[in-house]
């Protein structure tokens, strides 16, 4: 039975809802299991533990997902046409990466839409690297016509181990390829849903009350007292749990105290944010982070998911 | 004579490491080739965003045949001896063996061993996966499958196929058999990723170039580089504009296509209100796009060229939009930032402690930008403080050098002030090569002296040995101060150079103070700001690597430093010394005058072993000469008594040429002198005596030079 065509409101290049269901019916075709996002504030779609964790260790796996990406300094209020506090990633992981993983990923641009003949797709030279994570790969900017639309990353380091095997990560940017798909200047402008008429609903619809308030959150209201004790509290807990769930060869929470790492991370950002951390300080937080990003995929390794026997 | 051809099919190769990765691998392989005693006519190496390729022409179908001789045993050896010489020469048993007669030594055994050269194409599957497994890539990855095993093989980004034949031109060539981590060897490519994705039958290199070339591969970089200069240059011309060439961004764009097609696009015109400098730096390091300029005005004009990789079925209009649209939302956040630049900052109240500290005015936007950056604390050293602390040293540091390098004193100061002050701008935030040039824009638009402004850009140089050095004595002294600051703060925590590693340029900063010094003729007494004799030597040395480069003589640095040379803080005039002692040495008498002393020296050093350091001190006895000596003694002693005295006054004064000038005076009388008279006179009130005049020639040269410290 062959699937059904997605109807034509959810046209990939005239809805950005429609964009986000193709690039995942693509990859669950190609053998993705389909994740949801993960229900914490993250900074990145690698954040997830579906990719940090999960690249970790001998275990085939193959995932796609969207992850809303909390980003707290680049908030404008909502009146940057490209910048948002908030915002999409679309988020591939295959463990070991197949051969053909740039065709694959060229044909997701043709799924979506990109024509290969009046279209020029490039590979520019762009090393990744997550200091809060302990993670780096190599890999590429993917250019559609001069514009990144796409991060492709062969996983070498993750959480200060070495991937055995490697991943190859693909990260869309959603709202940056939806504006070229759907041909408008500004992010709100999106057609969220593809309709037209007083159905329409465009991203400015759905965001930009929260990009205004979040900003306002981010910049002005964060209590950064909270977030300081917050933050230390996080860390303790991390570190307790990955204490707690050592059992031998073995590890039995590594999940829980990864979230505290997350909620680490991301009180770090509104910290900064706040502007309330010194240029000297900042990097002795983004090691801390580091360090329970590290601790945590050194337990995972002793999971079962992490391929321990 | 059969060729080689290689090839070793990847995924994209960053831009930047191609051309190297192409040497490396052409080296790599004919040292090896040459190492086996196969050597080869030619050979040239490729590179494009794909692949690396190598034809090597002109190749033996096999090395050299070697034989061998070993000696054996005696003949009648014990057994165990005659074994152990067949075993080592690889006989099975004596008959193989010659036996050679020596008159004295009788006969013995020897081994004739015939070694047949090496089969060229199985020597090259030998050397190929070897080079590829130990490739040195600057940054190298696992991938895939292998990748879970510990030791997979690594290349830039993963490797995909290896082309590699071997055979002359007259028939079809070999394949060279080999695999490396299952990739196994054939006489397949592959073209354009989108015009001609499909496999390619190679035989050799003129069919792979042709092939590929139909295919919309050009291989030659140099090729690509001049498909776009060319395209580039029609198309600006055709438009009535003439091409900013950059040879940088040029070389970077032809590592990015593998069939460049070069396209205009435009941007609006009311971007152009933006700096020059800001549109390109913004299209150049975002887009790795080309500017244009009207060749009337020299004004950049509101197009852009981009360099394609695809011949597109539009006629690369969706290309040329596209790249628009990136290059406009680009231009947009440079004019945003340009715009905030110059207005005030939102938390201006905070900032008087800071302005007030270093004698900033706050209605100013650049002063703010340095208040601001005073009072975020940003750390230019963990030892050596912030950049706000910094800045008042160098501030402080530039008042004092203004008098020296002829700046107004008020002007240093005010611009060492400023020099930093557009760090924190949203403008050197984005494009950091920006730094100093957008400093002395906003210093302008605020009404600075311009000699204050052009200081704040030029205070960073010179960049390196190659760069310009500025020449405005505010751009000297505040360029003097910044870079001696960093010295001296980093010899204070001893955070040296040592070998290759130069985290902190300071090497580079050496070398800038030296330039600035020398181009302009300043007169810079170094010891005054640099305390420390290790950070002085520093200097001397970089000195001579810098005369060495330059092809001077760096030994003679050596010899005008030597004990004895006053004014060894004060790199001018070292460099006037060098310049004119090398000059001196050119000349006969310098060269003559140089072989005198040297033999003067030579005889002293073996007389004095004898009598004693200092036993030749003092003037020679005039009287004794007068009464004893011979002419071309009296010569010496007067022509020493004469030019000592100028030789030293001209130093004094600065007059390196008229100091050589007396010293070439003497030369007749010490030719002369060594030629007639013996100094080693069994008189030895005479042998002393003379000894004592040839002292008086080495203290003569001392005076300008150490000679001894000169080679050759």
């Amino acid at each position: 039975m062959s699937p059904a065509a997605l109807p034509d409101a959810l046209n990939p290049t005239r809805s950005f809802q429609g964009l986000l269901l193709t690039l995942q019916r693509f990859w669950a075709e190609r053998g993705c299991v389909v994740l949801q996002p993960y229900d914490m504030e993250v900074g990145a779609g690698t954040s997830h533990p579906g990719t940090m964790l999960r690249s970790l260790g001998p275990k085939p796996w193959n995932a796609a997902y969207v992850q809303p990406s909390r980003r707290p300094k680049d908030g404008r209020y909502g009146e940057n046409p490209n910048r948002l506090q908030h915002y999409y990633q679309f988020q591939v992981i295959l463990k070991p990466n197949p051969p053909n993983l740039q065709e694959l990923y060229l044909d997701s641009l043709k799924a979506i839409g990109i024509d290969m003949a009046v279209h020029d797709i490039r590979f520019v030279e762009d090393d990744w690297e997550n200091p809060t994570l302990g993670a780096w790969g190599l890999g590429w900017e993917c250019w559609c016509d001069g514009m990144e639309v796409s991060q492709f990353t062969y996983f070498q380091q993750v959480a200060g181990i070495e991937c055995a095997p490697v991943s190859g990560e693909l990260t869309y940017g959603l709202e940056r390829l939806a504006c070229y798909l759907q041909n408008v200047e500004s992010i709100m402008e999106l057609n969220f849903n593809g309709l037209e008429g007083d159905q329409k609903v465009t991203y400015r619809d759905v965001f930009l009350q929260a990009e205004q308030e979040y900003s306002r959150y981010n910049f002005e209201h964060a209590d950064t007292a909270a977030l300081f004790r917050r933050f230390a509290e996080a860390e303790a807990e991390c570190r307790a749990l990955l204490e707690k769930g050592e059992a031998g060869d073995r590890h039995l929470m590594v999940q829980p105290a990864y979230d505290q790492c997350l909620k680490a991370g991301h009180t770090f950002n509104l910290l900064d944010a706040r502007g309330v951390i010194s240029v000297t300080e900042r990097q002795s937080y983004i090691l801390r982070v580091r360090e329970l990003a590290k601790a945590c995929g050194a337990a995972w390794l002793k999971t079962a998911g992490g391929g321990a026997n | 004579m059969p060729d080689l051809l290689l090839e070793l099919f990847s995924e994209e190769i960053p831009a930047r490491m191609q051309r190297k990765a192409a040497d490396d691998l052409r080296k790599l392989v004919t040292d090896a080739l040459v190492e086996r005693g196969l050597v080869y006519e030619g050979a040239k190496a490729f590179a494009t965003p794909r692949r690396l390729a190598l034809h090597v022409a002109g190749l033996p179908v096999r090395g050299r045949d070697v034989r061998e001789e070993r000696k054996g045993p005696r003949v009648g050896a014990p057994d165990a001896a005659i074994q152990g010489f067949l075993k080592a020469s690889g006989l099975s048993s004596l008959d193989q063996a010659t036996i050679v007669s020596d008159p004295k030594k009788g006969d013995s055994y020897i081994a004739v061993i015939e070694k047949p050269g090496q089969e060229t194409i199985a020597a090259i599957a030998e050397i190929v996966p070897a080079v590829i497994r130990s490739f040195p890539w600057p940054k190298s990855m696992r991938w895939g499958k292998a990748s879970a095993a510990g030791a997979s093989l690594r290349w830039v980004r993963p490797l995909h196929s290896i082309l590699c034949t071997f055979g002359a031109e007259t028939e079809d060539p070999e394949v060279v058999a080999f695999d490396v981590d299952g990739i196994v060897s054939g006489n397949v490519t592959y073209g354009h990723r989108f015009h001609a994705p499909g496999a390619i039958t190679v035989k050799r290199f003129d069919d792979y170039v042709a092939s590929l070339e139909k295919a919309k591969v050009v291989l030659d970089a140099d090729r690509r580089k001049e498909i776009i200069l060319a395209d580039a240059k029609t198309l600006a011309f055709a438009q009535g504009l003439e091409l900013v060439e950059d040879e940088g961004l040029l070389e970077e764009v032809a590592g990015l296509v593998e069939w460049p097609v070069v396209l205009m696009g435009s941007f609006e015109e009311r971007f152009l209100d933006i700096p020059a400098e800001t549109i390109r730096a913004t299209i150049r390091a975002n887009q790795k796009c080309f500017v244009l300029r009207d060749p009337a005005t020299g004004n950049l004009a509101n197009r852009f060229l981009l360099t394609a990789n695809l011949v597109a079925s539009d006629g690369g209009t969706a290309i040329t939009a596209g790249n628009g649209r990136v290059v406009r939302a680009r231009l947009s956040d440079a004019a945003y930032f340009w715009q905030t630049d110059r207005g005030p900052l939102p938390d201006l109240d905070t900032l008087q402690a800071s302005a007030d500290k270093l004698g900033l005015d706050l209605s100013k936007p650049l002063d703010q930008r340095m208040a601001k950056l005073d009072k975020l604390g940003v750390v230019f050293h963990a030892k050596l403080g912030t950049q706000g602390e910094r800045v008042q040293r160098i501030a402080a540091l530039a008042r004092e050098l203004a008098p020296i390098a002829g700046a107004d004193a008020e002007k240093a100061e005010r611009a060492a002030k400023l020099a930093k002050a557009d760090l924190p701008t949203e403008m050197v935030g984005e494009f950091p090569e920006l730094q100093g040039l957008m400093g002395r824009r906003y210093a302008e638009l605020q009404g600075e002296d311009a000699s204050a402004a052009a200081a704040i850009e030029e205070h960073y140089k010179p960049l390196g040995p190659s760069d310009r050095v500025p020449s405005d004595p505010v751009s000297v002294a505040v360029a003097l101060a910044d870079k001696l600051d960093t010295l001296v703060g980093f010899w204070a925590i001893d955070e040296k150079p040592t070998g290759s590693k130069d985290p902190y340029a300071l090497r580079r900063a050496a070398l800038g103070v030296i330039r600035l010094v020398v181009e302009n003729g300043v007169r810079l007494p170094l010891a005054q700001v640099v305390k420390d004799a290790d950070l002085l030597s520093f200097f001397h040395d970089r000195l001579k690597v810098m005369l060495r480069d330059q092809g001077a003589r760096h030994d003679l640095v050596d010899a005008v430093l030597g004990e004895g040379a006053s004014g060894s803080d004060d790199l001018l005039l070292i460099t006037r010394r060098v310049a004119a002692l090398s000059r001196f040495l050119e000349t006969e008498d310098g060269k003559s005058l140089l072989a005198g002393y040297k033999r003067a020296a030579n005889i002293l050093k073996a007389e004095e072993k004898k009598d004693g350091e200092g036993a030749f001190a003092g003037a020679a006895d005039l009287q004794l000469i007068a009464d004893a000596g011979l002419i071309e003694e009296k010569a010496l002693a007067v022509a020493l008594s004469q030019a000592t005295p100028k030789a030293e006054a001209a130093v004094a004064a600065e007059d390196y040429e008229g100091a050589m000038s007396a010293l070439a005076e003497i030369r007749p009388a010490v030719d002369a002198f060594f030629d007639k008279v013996t100094v080693n006179d069994p008189d030895p009130a005479l042998r002393a005596n003379r000894l004592k005049l040839l002292n008086q020639l080495r203290a003569a040269t001392l005076a300008v030079a150490d000679f001894g410290r000169i080679a050759g």
